[in-house]
C-alpha cells in the first residue's frame, strides 16, 4: 500500500516536471525575440558587430534609446521617432473616442429603439469587419482627397473612425442586448429621454465594454501600418511608418541597437494600455449579463 | 388617483392581431387584474396603457383624459416590472430618486420622498445598497418604492410576483393590498397566477387570444363565469364541466339530468330565467359545478362511487365519475375513501349552465 502509493506519487511529480518543462521551453522560445531585442537595444554598434546577438550586453548603455527616440534620421530629418509618436498620439486618442462613442450609440440604437430594417443595417455593418482593408484603400485616398483631408492627421482619423465602428458597433450591441429592455421602458416612464437613458443608464453599465472597445481600437489603431503609408508621407506620418524608415533606409553600418530600441518604443503603448487595463479586457469580453 | 378607460382598443404587430377589440373601465381606487395564460397579450395591454406601445385603434383614457398620444412621462403613472428592472449602476436610494431628478425636483424634497416609501416599505437600511445586493424580495420592495415616490394617478404591475418563491410570493401579496389600501391609487395588476387575480382585485379581466372573456367583479368571476374557459381556469380545483340535459321541473324551474354508473339522476331547483329554461328545454348543456358545492348527504342523493382521494389538510379532494367525465368534489377530510359509494348532495342555486356548443353562461 505505502509503496503504491510512494510510485503514484512519483509518477505524477515526473508528469508535472514534463509538463512545467514544456512550458518553460515554449515560453523562453516564444519570449526570444523580445530577449533579443531588449538586449541589443542596450549594447553598442561596436559590441553587436563584434560579438554574440544573444548574450548579455557588457556594457548597458542608453545610447541607441536616445538616439532613436530624439536624433535617428528619417529621410533628410534627424529627429528622432519623437514627432511621430505625437502624430500616432494625436492619430489614436481622438479616433479611440470617436468609434468607440459612436460604436456605443449605434449600439444602443440598435438593441433598445429597433427601427424597421435596423437588422439590415447590423448586418451590414458586420460585413464591414469583414471587408480586407486593401479593397477600400483607393476609393477612400479619393474621398479623403475630395475632402482635402489627404496626407494628414485628422483624414487617418476619419478612416480609422469610420472603419472601427463595425467592430464597435458589434461590441455594444452584442452588450446592450443582455440588458433587458424592461430597463429602457422604466427610464422612459421616469421621463428619461434617448440621451438621459444613454447616459445615466446604459453607458454606466457598459463599463466592462468600453474598456473592450477602447483597448481593442487603441491596437489595431496604433499598429496600423496600411492606412498611415497609404494616406500620409514624410512629417505627418504615424510612428508605424517612421519606423519601417528608420530600419529600412540607414547609410553606412545597419544600427540593430537604434533599430531595435526604436521598434520598442513603438510598442510600448499598446503594452501600457494591457498592463493597465488588461484585467478589464478579459473580464470584458467574457461578461455575459448585467445582473439588474 | 383616477378611472381608466379602454374603449374597444386593438392592438396589431403586422398581420397578427395580439388585441382585439379590447374594452375594461374601471373606476376611482379599484384595483383591476389582468388575468390569462401566457401570451394572451396582458403585458402588451399594460404597455399600451403606460404608454410604451402604440395603440393600433380604439382609445385608452385616463382621468378622462384621452392619453393615446401621451408619451409615457406625460401620463402621470408609475410602473413596476417583472425584472424589477431597477438601474443596476446606481444605489437604491438614486434608482428611487432617478424619476423626481428629471421631473426637476428639489434635493430636499426628494430626500423627504425617499424617506417616507423607504418607512412605508420597511426599506430605510438598504438605500446605499446597489440592486446586486439585494435578495429577490427585497428588489420588488424597491421598485414598488420607485413607483410610490411618483405619488402617480395609476399604478401599473406587471407580474411582480412571479420572480419570488412561493412564501415570499404570498408575503409580498399582502404588502401589495396593503400599499393599496393606504393609498388608495388605482391600480392595474398582470398576472397569469388566478389566487393572485383573486385575492387582490375589485375587478378582474380573464382574457384569452387577445380577447376579454369577462369582465367584472372577483366573487362574479368565480360563482358565474361567463364561459367554460373562465371557469375552469379560475378557481383550483377548477370548476367541473359536466354535459348534462336539461329539462323544466315539476316546479317550474330548471332541473338537469345527469348519467351516473348507476343510472340516470336528477339535479333540480337550478336558477336560470324562464326565456333560457324555454329555449333549452330537453337540449343537451354543460352544468358548471364546483368541488366545494357538492356535500355529503344522510337521505337521496347523487349515488356516485369514489375512485380516488386526495386529502389536502383542511378537506379531502375526491374524485368519481359522472356525465362521462371526472368530478372533484371537495370533503370533509376523511369523509370519503376510494371504492366508498356515496350519496352528495348538490347545492343547486349554485350551478351554472352553459350552452353545450358555443360554451358560454345561460342566464
Ligand atoms: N414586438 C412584437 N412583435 C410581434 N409580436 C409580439 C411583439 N410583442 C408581443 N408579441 C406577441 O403578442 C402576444 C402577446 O404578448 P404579451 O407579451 O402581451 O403576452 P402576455 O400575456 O404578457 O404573456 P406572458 O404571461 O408570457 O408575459 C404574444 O403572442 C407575443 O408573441
Ligand atoms: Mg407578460
Amino acid at each position: 500500500m505505502a509503496t503504491d502509493r510512494r510510485s503514484a506519487r512519483r509518477a505524477r511529480l515526473i508528469g508535472r516536471a514534463f509538463i512545467y518543462g514544456a512550458l518553460i521551453a515554449l515560453a523562453a522560445f516564444y519570449l526570444m525575440p523580445l530577449w533579443v531585442m531588449i538586449v541589443t537595444s542596450l549594447k553598442s554598434l561596436d559590441e553587436i558587430y563584434s560579438g554574440s546577438f544573444i548574450g548579455m550586453p557588457q556594457a548597458v548603455t542608453f545610447e541607441a534609446w536616445g538616439k532613436a527616440w530624439s536624433t535617428a534620421c528619417i529621410g533628410t530629418k534627424c529627429e528622432g521617432l519623437q514627432p511621430y509618436f505625437v502624430n500616432s498620439l494625436m492619430m489614436v486618442i481622438p479616433a479611440v473616442i470617436l468609434s468607440s462613442g459612436i460604436g456605443a450609440i449605434n449600439g444602443y440604437v440598435l438593441t433598445k429603439w429597433r427601427f424597421r430594417g435596423s437588422n439590415i443595417v447590423f448586418g451590414m455593418l458586420l460585413f464591414g469587419c469583414f471587408l480586407p482593408f486593401q479593397a477600400v484603400l483607393l476609393p477612400m485616398a479619393q474621398v479623403l482627397g475630395r475632402l482635402g483631408l489627404a496626407g494628414s492627421i485628422p483624414g487617418l482619423v476619419l478612416v480609422h473612425t469610420v472603419y472601427g465602428i463595425a467592430f464597435t458597433t458589434l461590441f455594444f450591441r452584442n452588450y446592450f442586448i443582455t440588458i433587458p429592455d424592461e430597463l429602457t421602458k422604466a427610464a422612459q416612464i421616469d421621463g428619461a429621454g434617448f440621451f438621459r437613458i444613454f447616459f445615466s443608464i446604459m453607458l454606466p453599465a457598459a463599463l466592462p465594454i468600453i474598456v473592450v472597445s477602447c483597448i481593442w481600437q487603441f491596437t489595431q489603431i496604433w499598429n496600423d501600418f496600411l492606412f498611415g503609408v497609404s494616406f500620409t508621407a514624410g512629417e505627418s506620418s504615424p510612428v508605424t511608418v517612421a519606423l519601417n524608415n528608420i530600419v529600412n533606409v540607414t547609410m553606412g553600418r545597419k544600427q540593430y541597437n537604434v533599430d531595435m530600441a526604436s521598434a520598442m518604443i513603438a510598442a510600448i503603448p499598446t503594452l501600457v494600455v494591457y498592463v493597465v487595463a488588461g484585467r478589464y479586457f478579459v473580464r470584458g469580453l467574457t461578461a455575459g449579463a448585467v445582473k439588474g | 388617483m383616477a378611472t381608466l378607460e379602454i374603449d374597444r382598443v386593438k392592438k396589431s404587430y403586422g398581420q397578427m392581431d395580439v388585441l382585439k377589440e379590447v374594452s375594461i373601465s374601471v373606476g376611482d381606487g379599484d384595483f383591476l387584474v389582468l388575468l390569462g395564460p401566457s401570451g394572451c397579450g396582458k403585458s402588451t395591454l399594460l404597455n399600451m396603457i403606460a404608454g410604451l406601445e402604440d395603440i393600433t385603434a380604439g382609445e385608452i383614457r385616463i382621468a378622462g383624459e384621452v392619453v393615446n398620444d401621451l408619451s409615457p412621462k406625460d401620463r402621470d403613472i408609475a410602473m413596476v416590472f417583472q425584472s424589477y428592472a431597477l438601474y443596476p449602476t446606481m444605489t437604491v436610494r438614486q434608482n428611487i430618486e432617478f424619476g423626481m431628478k428629471i421631473r426637476g425636483v428639489p434635493a430636499a424634497e426628494r430626500a423627504k420622498a425617499t424617506q417616507a416609501a423607504a418607512d412605508m416599505l420597511q426599506m430605510g437600511h438598504l438605500l446605499d445598497r446597489r440592486p446586486s445586493q439585494l435578495s429577490g424580495g427585497q428588489r420588488q420592495r424597491v421598485a414598488m418604492g420607485r413607483a410610490v415616490v411618483r405619488e402617480p394617478k395609476l399604478f401599473l404591475f406587471d407580474e411582480p410576483l412571479s420572480n419570488l418563491d412561493a412564501k415570499l410570493r404570498v408575503d409580498m401579496r399582502t404588502e401589495i393590498k396593503r400599499l393599496h389600501q393606504r393609498l388608495g391609487t388605482t391600480i392595474v395588476y398582470v398576472t397569469h397566477d388566478q389566487i393572485e387575480a383573486m385575492t387582490l382585485a375589485t375587478r378582474i379581466a380573464v382574457m384569452k387570444d387577445g380577447i376579454v372573456q369577462h369582465f367584472g367583479p372577483p366573487q362574479e368571476v368565480y360563482d358565474r363565469p361567463a364561459n367554460t374557459y373562465v371557469a375552469r381556469f379560475v378557481g383550483s380545483p377548477a370548476m367541473n364541466i359536466i354535459p348534462a340535459t336539461l329539462h323544466v321541473g315539476a316546479d317550474g324551474r330548471a332541473e338537469a339530468a345527469v348519467s351516473l354508473p348507476s343510472g340516470e339522476a336528477r339535479i333540480a331547483g337550478i336558477a336560470l330565467s324562464a326565456a333560457a329554461l324555454k329555449g333549452y328545454h330537453g337540449q343537451k348543456v354543460l352544468l358548471g359545478i364546483r368541488p366545494e358545492h357538492f356535500s355529503l348527504t344522510a337521505g337521496a342523493g347523487l349515488a356516485v362511487q369514489i375512485d380516488v382521494v386526495e386529502p389536502t389538510g383542511p378537506d379531502t379532494l375526491a374524485v368519481f365519475t359522472m356525465g362521462g367525465t371526472e368530478v372533484i368534489a371537495r370533503l370533509e377530510p376523511f369523509a370519503a375513501a376510494a371504492g366508498d359509494r356515496l350519496a352528495l348532495a348538490v347545492k343547486e342555486d349554485k350551478v351554472v349552465i352553459f350552452d353545450a356548443a358555443t360554451e358560454t353562461r345561460l342566464d
